[in-house]
């Protein structure tokens, strides 16, 4: 496996640490001008999803580590395994376990596109697109025309997430979620 | 990974008009002290031995000669001709050095390096503190030993301090087997430069002097409270080091056994080993009249000038839009 030396870190770079994969956020190259260069470097564990704060000497390496993003269309799981299959006509599948899918679980929707992480050939974690469209299964009644005053409700989307949205939402309506925060964008015409 | 190319500037408008208005004050000011302006070569034959310096190899093809150096600094040419009798001199250079890349690096930088015949470190500061201060129309630097500020913010004596303790002081930032290789020198470093350097000149510039005998480099050195210590003086403004000099060591057999020294080390750590620059040792042999440099970057100072964090916020064209 190829290996990367501090001259060549920098932000996405994925590497190995204590045996695990780890992506690069940041690289900060300090060294006195006549003196012994370091390079400061922030991590973050792709396993554990911790953030590590490392020091390389100059010139110290590491391995590479054997991760891909990939675009996969989710397909369905049964109940042990999501299963996700890739985008680019290969049909290939990848089943992901519940530690991979984890919090993207209630953004997940049959025909959608994921990214996949792949670790070594094996999924590693799933990232749902920053906005996803889902339809409403259960709410409370809506209040036709308060439209403009405050209040919210929660509300069951298709894939069992719970988001809070505007009273006057209904069930049926689709809706736009932003998946990193979790916030009720805006309602979706209903083709 | 490809990028598209950037074709614009990393700096504004106005930092490019900074940047000439600074040459232009340096360039009055050592008029003004009738000094003279020099250039020497950017390829020279040989690089440095300095163990943390990685020099830029060059390819030229001419006559009978290849190969070739982008010099790190114009240090040993400008000596060469301080040993002809031309006196005082000066230098706004272009240097170069691999591997450098960050917030305050960039592997080609400006560098003003001038010499002054007859002048010992201390009197060279007061001329440092008069271009700087002049230039940001800040306070007068202070001066603190590097014993004094490593203990104060570092909490232990860069000289009664044992290797293992000094290693055991940095075990918060490196592995076990990497302090195995680190060495004395290479402790005091990361302390220096991740403890101590981002508390210097916050208030006021300050001069570091005093440093250790074993980070002399091409400094004289002498007793101080029973240590062997450095005619070195490095200047920090706002944490950030701004210069480099020496009152100038003239003996040629010591340079020649620091050189080795370094070449040495250089074995140890797996670098390659430089050819000494003969024609410079010659020099030396020939006689350095009694002198002090000093190395300045020219960038930096144009950073401090403007309070901007990022040198690219000063260079034309950093080397990743070159």
């Amino acid at each position: 496996m190829a290996s990367y030396s501090t001259n060549e870190f920098r932000g996405g770079l994925k590497v190995l640490l204590d045996g695990d994969p780890c992506i690069i956020l940041e690289n900060e190259f300090v060294k006195p001008g006549k003196g012994q260069a370091f390079n400061r470097v922030k991590l973050r564990n792709l396993m554990s999803n911790r953030v590590w704060e490392r020091t390389f000497k100059s010139g110290e390496s590491l391995e590479a580590a054997d991760v891909i993003d990939l675009d996969m269309e989710y397909l369905y799981t049964d109940g042990e395994f999501w299963h996700f299959m890739l985008t680019d006509g290969s049909f290939e599948q990848y089943p992901a376990d519940a530690k991979a899918v984890g919090d993207a679980m209630k953004w997940l929707k049959e025909q959608d596109i994921y990214t996949v992480t792949l670790y070594n050939g094996s999924p590693l974690s799933v990232t749902p697109p920053n906005f996803v469209e889902l339809e409403v299964v259960d709410t409370d009644p809506g209040m036709k025309g308060d439209t403009a005053q405050g209040g919210s409700k929660p509300a069951t989307l298709s894939t069992g997430a719970v988001v809070n949205v505007p009273l006057f939402i209904t069930i049926g309506e689709v809706l736009k979620v932003d998946t990193r925060s979790g916030e009720y964008m805006n309602r979706v015409k209903s083709s | 990974m490809t990028c598209q190319p950037v074709w614009q500037p990393a700096a504004s408008q106005a930092a490019l008009k900074s940047r000439a208005q600074q040459l232009a004050f340096v360039r009055g000011f050592f008029a003004k002290k009738g000094l003279l302006e020099v250039e020497t070569p950017i390829i020279g034959r040989c690089g440095v031995t300095d163990v943390h310096l990685d020099g830029i190899h060059a390819q030229v093809a001419v006559g009978s000669r290849t190969g070739g150096w982008l010099q790190t600094s114009p240090e040993y040419h400008m000596k060469r001709l301080l040993a002809t009798g031309c006196g005082s001199i000066y230098q706004v250079s272009r240097v170069f050095r691999d591997g450098e890349q960050g917030r305050r690096h960039n592997p080609e930088f400006s560098m003003l390096e001038w010499y002054r015949v007859d002048y010992d470190d201390v009197m060279l500061m007061e001329e440092v503190s008069d271009l700087v201060c002049g230039w940001l129309e800040c306070q007068r630097p202070s001066i603190i030993q590097y014993r004094d500020a490593l203990v104060y913010w570092a909490g232990i004596d860069p000289f009664s301090a044992t290797d293992r303790e000094l290693a055991q002081r940095c075990e918060k930032w490196l592995e076990p087997e990497q302090l195995a290789s680190l060495g004395r020198d290479g402790c005091l470093d990361l302390l220096m430069s991740f403890v101590v350097e981002p508390n210097l000149g916050r208030d006021r510039p300050v001069f570091i002097t005093g440093y250790p005998a074993s980070q002399a480099s091409l400094a004289k050195t002498s007793q101080l409270d029973g240590y062997e210590v450095a005619h070195r003086f490095e200047l920090y403004v706002d944490g950030l080091e701004l210069c480099n000099g020496y009152w100038e060591l003239t003996d040629p057999a010591e340079q020649r056994l620091r050189f080795e020294a370094d070449n040495a080390q250089r074995r140890r750590s797996g670098k390659p080993e430089m050819e000494l620059d003969e024609a410079f040792l010659a020099a030396l042999e020939r006689g350095l009249p009694e002198c002090s440099g000093v190395a300045l970057g020219l960038d930096r100072l144009l950073m401090l000038k403007l309070g901007v964090e990022n040198i690219d916020e000063v260079l034309a064209f950093p080397f990743e839009r070159s």
